[in-house]
């Protein structure tokens, strides 16, 4: 831990001089501090609050290569066609160790802008000086260390009343290139008054090797905007993710965000929702179904500044062999933001008695005139349920698992974008072994 | 086909069957009647294999096999169908996925290919004809937000696509109108054949206006302590349950 801090602090020295070139100087401040930060505050341990659950340690011990070789174009598109939407038309922003790829990538700058984070540094001087690193939480160590080395991921920018007219996917893969390798992607989103967009985010490990993937997202909804953002966490055993994302809502603007976890070794969503102005609305859909040797952790954030608005949290869990989970939903009403609607809903089943789930919900409500609902429930699968389906002829491994997709499958009501739906139905069902075609 | 002998059974410790023996034949329909608690929902429960349930002696023989030694699955693929006084609702599973899985199961334990989807559909279009049934029916969740009504059409059609050799239908006129009540007894009717049977667990005599059983037993306090043809039912319907438990007692 402490020899991965060292090498951080003494690698950013050498990217130093690169970073602090004129063309990235609205920026250069910022990483300074947040360089900073983490110096003086280092790693996240269980000693913190935030951290009770997750115990980054074994993750952080490995060396990991920071810089990887600029080998983007080392990877054919048939090798990693499946993990595209292909069935439809999208544009794709694709990086392979943290480096964008051209070639697997379709970009564009007709009508809004998808591009990486790095053009988007020199181009959009005024967009990245006003809104990089403005929301996401720099205390956090963690995000403070991807603010210091944020170099590329994607930038989304859709002016005011344009629908971008199919759905975007950014996708980081890593090769390890016979080494263990850690990257830290920032992405930035911007919706302007009345803009609409969906936009899908894979991380992908294609070597053995460990890997640890640090990323940032801020999202901002103007006014009247409205953004769908899918998660799809899926990887490897050997690969490890800690997310955090902050979305920024203006008044009437409508933001979804659906985390769908069902691989990787560690995850850890840090998913924040400001609402800045009345009548949001906000989604928040999570599914996890992970087994043996599988650690996931979901921290939200609802915070409520204005009267008014609606936010709805619904994340299922199950868990099989030794696997855990942390589940921590936060909700602040401040005290003007009267009239909140706010849901909050944690379901989890445990299918071994060495699984586990923390779940908390924690509301801190100032305002008087407000609905706030919150449930956890932890259980196991329900026996009559379970007979029905075995009295039908359906075997009992392949009844479990339709129960458990049943279980779950309404925390995909909105995806909206039905073949990454089927796609999310296609990764269940082969996750909890049965065939879940569901057309006929 | 079915033979049931001195069959005790229950819950942990708590003994609710106390010697049931009952024999039904191919072509043959059964009514089983009795006051609350007397153990009907309990015998349909141990014959298709409700694992709660404990049989502590006897036996029940289907088709010449020990049916004890069974999964309810296996007992499923065997033929034997309970239609559910209370079916479970299933959000997330549409009935024709459901019904899909059922059917390629059963047909895959018996060794036979999966029913091609164009067939499929089509029995299943035929089926809900038969039972009056609108066909959006097939995309819904299975149960969820249905009717008590819808429910039990919804039991009789997976009867129909399932085709068992026996079928059990516990309580499926409870909750029931008089015009569904019509067009699921019709559908059962339509259903019955020469080689396959039916046992009927009713409360009232209603739903056997509609199904004309071959035989009413009455179930009482773990047993069978009377059996008769429908005039038993009619008697029942006029006297109430006390005469028999009277009679029962000074035996």
């Amino acid at each position: 831990m402490e020899q991965l801090k060292d090498k951080l602090v003494s690698s950013f020295m050498v990217i130093e001089n690169e970073l602090n070139n004129p063309d990235w100087a609205p920026v250069f401040d910022v990483r300074q501090k947040a360089m900073d930060h983490f110096e003086t505050k280092g790693f996240p341990t269980k000693k913190d609050e935030e951290w009770k659950y997750t115990n980054l340690k074994p993750i952080l011990k490995h060396d990991y290569k920071l810089f990887p070789k600029r080998d983007a174009e080392a990877i054919e598109f048939k090798d990693v066609k499946r993990y595209f939407l292909n069935d439809i038309d999208t544009y794709r922003i694709v990086f392979i160790n943290g480096i964008y790829s051209s070639w697997l990538s379709q970009t564009t700058h007709h009508g809004f802008d998808v591009c990486t984070f790095s053009s988007a540094l020199l181009r959009y001087k005024d967009e990245l000086s006003t809104h990089f690193a403005k929301y996401a939480d720099n205390e956090e160590s963690m995000v403070a260390l991807n603010t210091a080395f944020a170099r590329d991921g994607a930038y989304i920018h859709v002016p005011k009343n344009v629908t971008v007219n199919k759905p975007i996917e950014i996708v980081f893969f890593t090769t390890g290139e016979g080494a263990e390798v850690m990257t830290q992607p920032r992405n930035l989103v911007i919706a302007d008054e009345g803009a609409k967009v969906q936009i899908i985010e894979r991380h992908r490990s294609l070597t053995d090797h460990a890997v640890l993937t640090n990323v940032v997202t801020e999202i901002v909804a103007e006014k009247n905007a409205n953004i769908e953002y899918y998660k799809v966490q899926n990887d490897n055993v050997s690969a490890s993710l800690i997310d955090h994302t902050n979305v920024q809502q203006a008044r009437d603007s409508h933001v979804s965000v659906g985390t769908f976890t069902f691989g990787g070794k560690l995850v850890r969503n840090n998913l924040t929702f400001v609402s800045n102005g009345e009548n949001t609305e906000s989604h928040m859909d999570g599914i996890t179904i992970i087994g043996d040797g599988q650690h996931v952790d979901n921290h939200t954030l609802v915070d409520h500044k204005m009267p008014n608005c609606y936010s709805r949290e619904l994340y299922k869990g199950i868990y099989d062999g030794n696997a855990k989970g942390v589940f921590n939903g936060k909700v602040i009403v401040h005290q003007d933001a009267q009239k909140i609607n706010a849901f909050q809903q944690n379901n989890n089943i445990l299918l071994t008695d060495r699984a586990s789930i923390d779940t908390k919900p924690q509301l801190e409500i100032f305002a008087d005139d407000v609905k706030c609902s919150h449930g956890c429930t932890v259980g196991q699968l329900d026996d009559e349920a379970l007979f029905y389906l075995r009295s039908r002829g359906i075997p009992e491994y392949e009844a479990k698992a339709l129960l458990m997709y049943a279980f779950s499958a309404d925390a995909l009501d909105y995806v909206r974008i039905p073949e990454l739906k089927t796609r999310l139905n296609r990764i269940m069902g082969k996750k909890l072994n049965v065939d879940l075609e569901l057309s006929l | 086909m079915l033979t049931i002998k001195d069959l005790h059974a229950g819950i942990e410790k708590n003994e609710i069957l106390k010697g049931v023996n009952l024999q039904v034949k191919p072509g043959e329909v059964h009514a089983i009647m009795g006051p609350n608690g007397s153990g009907k929902s309990t015998l349909s429960s141990v014959i298709t294999g409700r694992e709660q349930y404990e049989v502590s002696k006897g036996s029940i023989d289907f088709m010449g096999e020990d049916l004890l030694d069974f999964d309810p699955e296996e007992r499923a693929h065997k033929g034997i169908f309970l239609s559910f006084q209370y079916p479970v609702e299933i959000p997330g599973v549409t009935v024709s996925n459901f019904l899909k899985t059922a059917i390629n199961e059963t047909r895959k334990a018996q060794g036979l290919e999966p029913m091609p989807a164009k067939d499929m559909l089509k029995k299943m279009r035929e089926k809900m004809n038969l039972l009056e049934m609108d066909k959006g029916f097939l995309s819904r969740s299975l149960n969820e937000g249905f009717s008590g009504g819808e429910k039990k059409r919804n039991e009789i059609f997976q009867m129909a696509m399932l085709e068992p050799k026996l079928a059990i239908l516990d309580e499926t006129d409870s909750g029931l109108d008089i015009d569904a009540l019509r067009i699921v007894a019709n559908g059962v009717n339509k259903l019955r054949s020469a080689d396959n049977a039916v046992i009927l667990i009713t409360h009232y005599q209603r739903l056997l206006d509609y199904i004309k059983p071959d035989f009413v037993h009455v179930l009482w306090n773990g047993k069978i302590v009377r059996s008769g043809d429908k005039s038993l039912a009619l008697e029942l319907e006029e006297k109430g349950y006390d005469w028999l438990k009277t009679e029962t007692l000074a035996q």
